[in-house]
């Protein structure tokens, strides 16, 4: 069975289905039981399961998920909403420190199996500390699984995915994809977390994308069709656990590659795609790997300098041509 | 100082949000912004206190505090457009826009985040003597992140010349206060710092004046921070696009019976509405040549983008 929703009601019902099928989760954040939701992502949760099990916290991020990794540790399986993924950094101890580090540190005799919901990216006008694309800090961070859904359908497989793994993982929703509308398997078992996968087949290069540059990829390999280049896009879903041996397969058939993300440049994951195909695909590649993203500057507000700075389907489409040498 | 200049200030401010809010629904602005209709009465009050030199540093919700401390109007509107303002060249925007030349250290759109920056500003004012203060604004929702108390601890220890002014309009976005804190009031945590701390009507800019100014004495005379709590009440949502279904039916038309323009209107005598009618017009024709000169500035050239990520 599949559901017509739009990326932020996929959210709703991954959410639903865990305080549903799960008495052990809980879940909390700021403006998100009686309000909703800033984005409406918790709508009709409060009124549904009660205070018990979803609730509002203060603004104050570090202490909420220092008590999701307490009550993870102890028994429960607490979903924290971060607002803004920039707000995360007012908790990076939490992530690095805290949730990431406990399980190896007690040689696995403490769990923390909690999920982390965050919104990450620019928007129109947005300034720099509403507009950061973190995953690159979660992703260097081991012990925390990563994941970046790209579409509504992935938007509900992956949260489950997080709900049931028993690691801890961050899911980095894209503020600019809440509107889209997709299918949605809402009666598809839950996957383990983990898994690239193809989504647009081509022959001359491989495009992997992840989270918003996914339909940037699809928009840019639809425009190089027509031009006659074939490109394959992967969307990469997770960082962590990376699936790099669907990239390595791709990158075998192509012959080349192109990494996208809306993160800045340096020390991008794009980066750690670059190196591991550089040490994989060595004999593979054709053609350098060639990375699409933001400059190293933060964010600017003004929309002429963010359309500078926010990589869109054309940058990924100059990337291909130089990359196939056209 | 008092009337009819605070009025003035007020309406200033009063205005250019309303004119702010009618460039949103245009597509003028392209970002969101949070303002402070109904708030005005805490920077007019609390700036007119300050000298020049003295450090402001407040929060997305700052518009009135940046013209309250002399910021230019038709800056502030470019900035907002996304223009090359004189401000910040478009790169702020609305939430953290800025202002040297002005001794406006920002406004900051990660909640908290100012009062450690606010601490620094007064840490500089003390180590060269030069006998400035720094004043903080944040919301009431604010004292429930670490970086506050953390800034506030170091302040009182340093015995810093920090002033910081928590606006209490009792929601944090859209949660309500009793549903954040315990304690009736803010400044009940004052005394967990060894600072003083004191309640305002944050609706009358004598009263926030009065008890700003002493927390600024205070600091000037190297004795170190204070809080001032001053009460007031939203008079629009937490941002530009918050249809407000959380709060209860009648309190915002309530507010409005409340605010500081209306205040002042209701006790004036003929001759000073007769004077604020004049004001109110001199503001409005001076907001819209604000905004004629926003517009005739260019959108900041792409070309430029890279320039100022370092020195
Ligand atoms: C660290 C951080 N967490 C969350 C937010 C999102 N946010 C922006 S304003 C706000 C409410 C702030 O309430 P308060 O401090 O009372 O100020 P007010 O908006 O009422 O002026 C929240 C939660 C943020 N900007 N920064
Ligand atoms: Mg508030």
């Amino acid at each position: 069975m599949s559901e017509s929703l739009r990326y932020i009601q996929a959210v709703n019902a991954a959410l639903t289905w865990a305080l549903d099928t799960r008495e052990d989760t809980v879940y909390f954040g700021e403006d998100v039981a009686l309000p909703g939701g800033p984005f409406g992502a918790t709508k009709g949760l409060h009124k549904r399961f009660g205070s018990t099990r979803i609730f509002d916290t203060p603004i104050s991020e570090s202490g909420f998920l220092g008590m999701a990794l307490g009550a993870a540790m102890t028994g429960l399986r607490p979903i924290a909403e971060i607002m803004y993924a920039d707000f995360s950094f007012v908790a990076m101890d939490q992530f690095v420190n805290q949730i990431s580090t406990i399980r190896y540190a007690s040689n696995g005799r403490w769990r923390a199996p909690l999920v982390v919901r965050m919104q990450q990216g620019y928007s129109p006008g947005a300034c720099a500390q509403h507009s950061h694309s973190p995953e690159a800090y979660f992703a260097h961070t081991p012990g925390l699984r990563v994941g970046l859904p790209a579409t509504p359908d992935d938007a509900y497989q992956m949260l489950r995915s997080a709900v049931a793994s028993d690691d801890p993982v961050v899911i980095a929703e894209a503020r600019m994809l809440y509107p889209t509308r997709g299918p949605v398997r809402t009666d598809a078992p839950v996957e383990p977390v983990g898994g690239a996968r193809v989504v647009r087949p081509g022959t001359d290069v491989t495009v992997v994308a992840w989270s918003r540059m996914v339909s940037a990829a699809l928009d840019a390999a639809g425009r190089l069709a027509e031009e006659g280049i074939s490109a394959e896009v992967v969307d990469l879903r997770w960082l962590n656990p990376l699936d790099f041996d669907t990239v390595a397969a791709s990158v075998a058939r192509t012959g080349r590659l192109v990494v996208a993300h809306e993160a800045n440049l340096t020390g991008g994951f794009g980066a750690e795609i670059a190196a591991r195909a550089a040490t994989e695909c060595f004999a593979d590649l054709r053609a350098p790997v060639a990375r699409v993203a933001a400059p190293d500057v933060p964010m600017p507000a003004a929309p002429t300098l963010q359309a500078a700075v926010v990589p869109e389907a054309a940058d990924v489409v100059a990337a291909v041509r130089r990359t196939v040498g056209r | 100082m008092g009337l009819p200049d605070d009025y003035r200030l007020m309406a200033r401010i009063r205005r250019f949000e309303e004119r702010l809010t009618a460039l949103k629904d245009d597509g003028e602005i392209p970002g969101s912004i949070h303002l402070c209709n109904g708030q005005e009465a805490i920077p007019v009050g609390a700036c007119r206190t300050l000298r020049d030199g003295d450090h402001v540093t407040a929060t997305y919700r700052g518009h009135g505090w940046a013209l309250a401390r002399g910021v230019d109007l038709t800056g502030l509107f470019a900035e907002m457009m996304g223009r090359d303002s004189a401000l910040c060249g478009g790169r702020a925007a609305s939430p953290y826009l800025s202002d040297p030349g002005r001794w406006f250290v920002g406004e900051n759109s990660i909640v908290g985040a100012g009062v450690p920056v606010a601490a620094g500003a007064a840490l500089t004012a003390q180590r060269t003597g030069s006998g400035a203060v720094s004043l903080v604004s944040i919301g009431d929702g604010a004292m429930n992140q670490g970086n506050v108390h953390e800034a506030l601890n170091l302040a009182a220890v340093l015995d810093l010349p920090l002033v910081l002014v928590v606006e209490n309009n009792v929601y944090s976005e859209m949660s309500r206060i009793e549903d954040m804190v315990r304690v009736r009031q803010l400044t009940e945590r004052a005394p967990g710092y060894g600072v003083p701390g004191r309640v305002v009507d944050g609706n009358d800019p004598d009263a926030v004046a009065e008890a700003v100014g002493e927390a600024v004495a205070r600091a000037r005379e190297g004795s170190g921070p204070s809080i001032v709590e001053a009460m007031t009440e939203r008079l629009v949502g937490h941002y530009s696009g918050d249809a407000q279904h959380y709060r209860p039916a009648g309190e915002i038309a309530a507010a409005r019976e409340r605010e500081p323009l209306v205040r002042i209107r209701r006790a004036a005598d003929p001759a000073l509405a007769a004077q604020l009618d004049a004001i109110d017009a001199e503001v409005a024709a001076e907001v819209e040549a604000a905004v004629t000169a926003a517009r005739a500035l260019p959108f900041p050239d792409p070309a430029t983008v890279k320039e100022h990520v370092y020195v």
